[in-house]
């Protein structure tokens, strides 16, 4: 009798925490929303109101209207994608070489990747300033897909050679005893095996070149800036649009929730293998 | 595995060390090379090399140790914080319950939001004039009159730190739950035999098993948190009065005026303060990759 009273204590201390966490950690976007689907008057009011009054899509139609909203979707979704193609293409061919071969200065090669993870965004930030200026491609996307792959590569070649290290070098082998060569084998073998964790590995990479903003906010000018750039830039001299900003932000995060939710579980296992295993 | 000489492991290399090197090694050199010269893009008429005048004039400037503390405390509470959270999260999500895989992608949402979006959100939840926080703890009876939270000294840090500990747990949650679910169950049983209660086994099962998640996790958090700019800088830009201004913030706002001799200088020295726990975390990467090898 006691051993249940603890028992059920205990199940309903658990989900009172669980509600607590996840009320911290939801509540701003939950409020970001609501932000976003309220008239100003309501917004500036003299009363806070937990759910709108009443419910508008007017700020989102200023964002694309009176903002452009449209232009900084498109430029992030520029760098983002043909950063994301670069950065797998050669942290593919990468990944495979440290997987699949053993060679001389192999593990040397291996810290440099890594240890690129390490330098702080403001050391590279600097110098990187200066030398785009230098050779003119300050202020075009190019300059922001260059600085992303400092550390979209690394990342990619460490998560990519996780999961190649996880594939049994069997495979190839049996087809390359077949007569196919080490491409063929590659492209017929491990390619469609590898496709789920290329595309975790991508979807990684678009999130965080479509989420940066300390390189973006140097490297662009009003035609080519990014979304979180123009997000910030709704904060003007004359006050804050917070309307237009939260229904930016809304729109921002959407389709970054939607990759997330798609390639969650083989990033986390990627992720997770090396600090897991050691 | 091939052994033979063979150049196809370089070939296949050289595309993503080129581009490292490009973008890279030839920054980080130059922003060594950088940091013993005067370089200030407003003044490009006195720009030449000035050997440790840089260094000299960061060790004697108290907005820099000001904001190294900053720093500490900054990295400091909002990783240990984190830390902590980010445990119980991970506590909860070890339970089996309805919806749980539902709920674990939902406290995974703060992750990836941009740094910038997370600032401004929360800028807004904690204006001064119409911030919902200042409503709730009216409407709670927990202060009386509205507080400027981001305007004032006193509760500016906290604020900023208490972002930076909310988009941190997830992650500290996400790794630690992959540890706790590659804990064997022999383990707790066999400690069930000894008679261990629930916090023996918390502290002689559970946390030395999660020893190198949790190594490995600080370590990449504290780079990363000291790093971060995007939170901060959306949050208060550094202020009010420099209060909310860490190293990687005061270097950012050096960027931003075009003084990049000087912020060339600060961060090479962030970067040698943080290479001392990089170095650590290649350690304990490479033993692992030894035993794998």
């Amino acid at each position: 009798m006691k051993k249940g009273k603890f028992k059920l204590l205990r199940t309903v201390l658990f989900y009172l925490l669980l509600a607590a966490m996840l009320l911290f950690l939801l509540f701003p976007f939950y409020w970001t929303f609501v932000t976003s689907v309220k008239p100003e008057s309501e917004l500036y009011g003299e009363t806070v109101t937990y759910w709108p009054r009443t419910f508008t899509f007017d700020s989102y139609r200023k964002l694309f209207t009176e903002f452009n909203f449209l232009k900084p979707m498109a430029n992030s979704l520029l760098v983002a994608s043909i950063t994301t193609v670069i950065s797998l293409t050669v942290s593919l061919l990468a990944a495979y070489s440290f997987s699949r071969f053993r060679f001389k200065g192999r593990k040397l090669l291996m810290t440099m990747f890594l240890t690129n993870n390490m330098f702080p965004t403001v050391l590279l930030l600097i110098p990187l300033y200066a030398i785009m200026r230098k050779l003119g491609i300050l202020y075009t996307p190019g300059s922001l897909v260059l600085s992303y792959t400092t550390f979209t590569i690394p990342f990619s070649i460490w998560l990519l050679n996780g999961y190649l290290d996880d594939l049994p070098l069997a495979l190839e082998e049996a087809a390359m005893v077949d007569g196919a060569n080490r491409a063929q084998a590659f492209m017929k073998i491990i390619l469609p095996i590898l496709m789920p964790c290329i595309v975790a590995t991508g979807a990684y990479v678009f999130m965080t070149s479509w989420n940066e903003y300390t390189f973006a906010v140097m490297f662009t000018n009003e035609a080519n800036r990014t979304i979180p750039v123009a997000l910030k830039n709704l904060i003007g001299q004359l006050g804050v649009e917070w309307g237009m900003l939260t229904a930016g932000g809304i729109i921002t995060i959407i389709p970054v929730c939607i990759m997330f939710f798609f390639a969650q579980k083989r990033l986390i296992a990627g992720l997770t293998a090396g600090a897991v295993k050691g | 595995m091939q052994r033979k000489k063979n150049i196809w492991p370089y070939l296949l290399l050289a595309p993503a060390l080129l581009i490292v090197l490009t973008v890279v090694f030839i920054p980080a050199v130059n922003a060594v090379l950088m940091s013993f010269k005067n370089y200030d893009l407003r003044r490009p008429s006195s720009m030449g090399f000035v050997g440790l005048k840089n260094y000299m004039t960061v060790l004697a400037d108290p907005l820099f140790w000001r904001s190294l503390w900053k720093t500490i405390v900054w990295v400091g509470l909002g990783v240990g914080l984190q830390f902590v959270f980010g445990f119980i999260l991970a506590l909860l999500l070890n339970k089996k319950f309805m919806g749980r895989g539902l709920v674990r992608s939902l406290s995974l949402i703060p992750w990836v939001t941009p740094g910038v979006l997370i600032g401004l959100m929360w800028r807004w939840i904690f204006d001064g004039n119409y911030g919902v926080l200042n409503d709730i703890l009216m409407k709670l009876g927990l202060i009386g009159d509205k507080i400027p939270f981001l305007a004032q000294e006193s509760t500016a840090f906290p604020a900023v730190i208490m972002t930076i500990i909310w988009q941190g747990i997830p992650f500290f949650a996400l790794m630690l739950l992959a540890g706790l679910q590659g804990i064997p169950d022999e383990l707790y049983d066999s400690a069930d035999v000894d008679g261990a209660n629930g916090v023996q086994k918390f502290f002689l099962v559970t946390i030395p098993s999660l020893k190198s998640v949790i190594f490995v996790t600080t370590l990449l958090r504290i780079i990363w948190v000291a790093n971060s700019v995007d939170v901060i800088f959306n949050l208060t830009e550094g202020g009010p009065a420099y209060s909310t201004q860490t190293l990687s913030v005061y270097i950012f706002n050096k960027g931003n005026s075009l003084n990049l001799g000087y912020a060339a200088t600060m961060s090479i020295m962030l970067t040698l303060g943080l290479s001392l726990v990089a170095l650590r975390y290649l350690k304990s990467i490479f033993k692992n990759q030894g035993g794998k090898a």
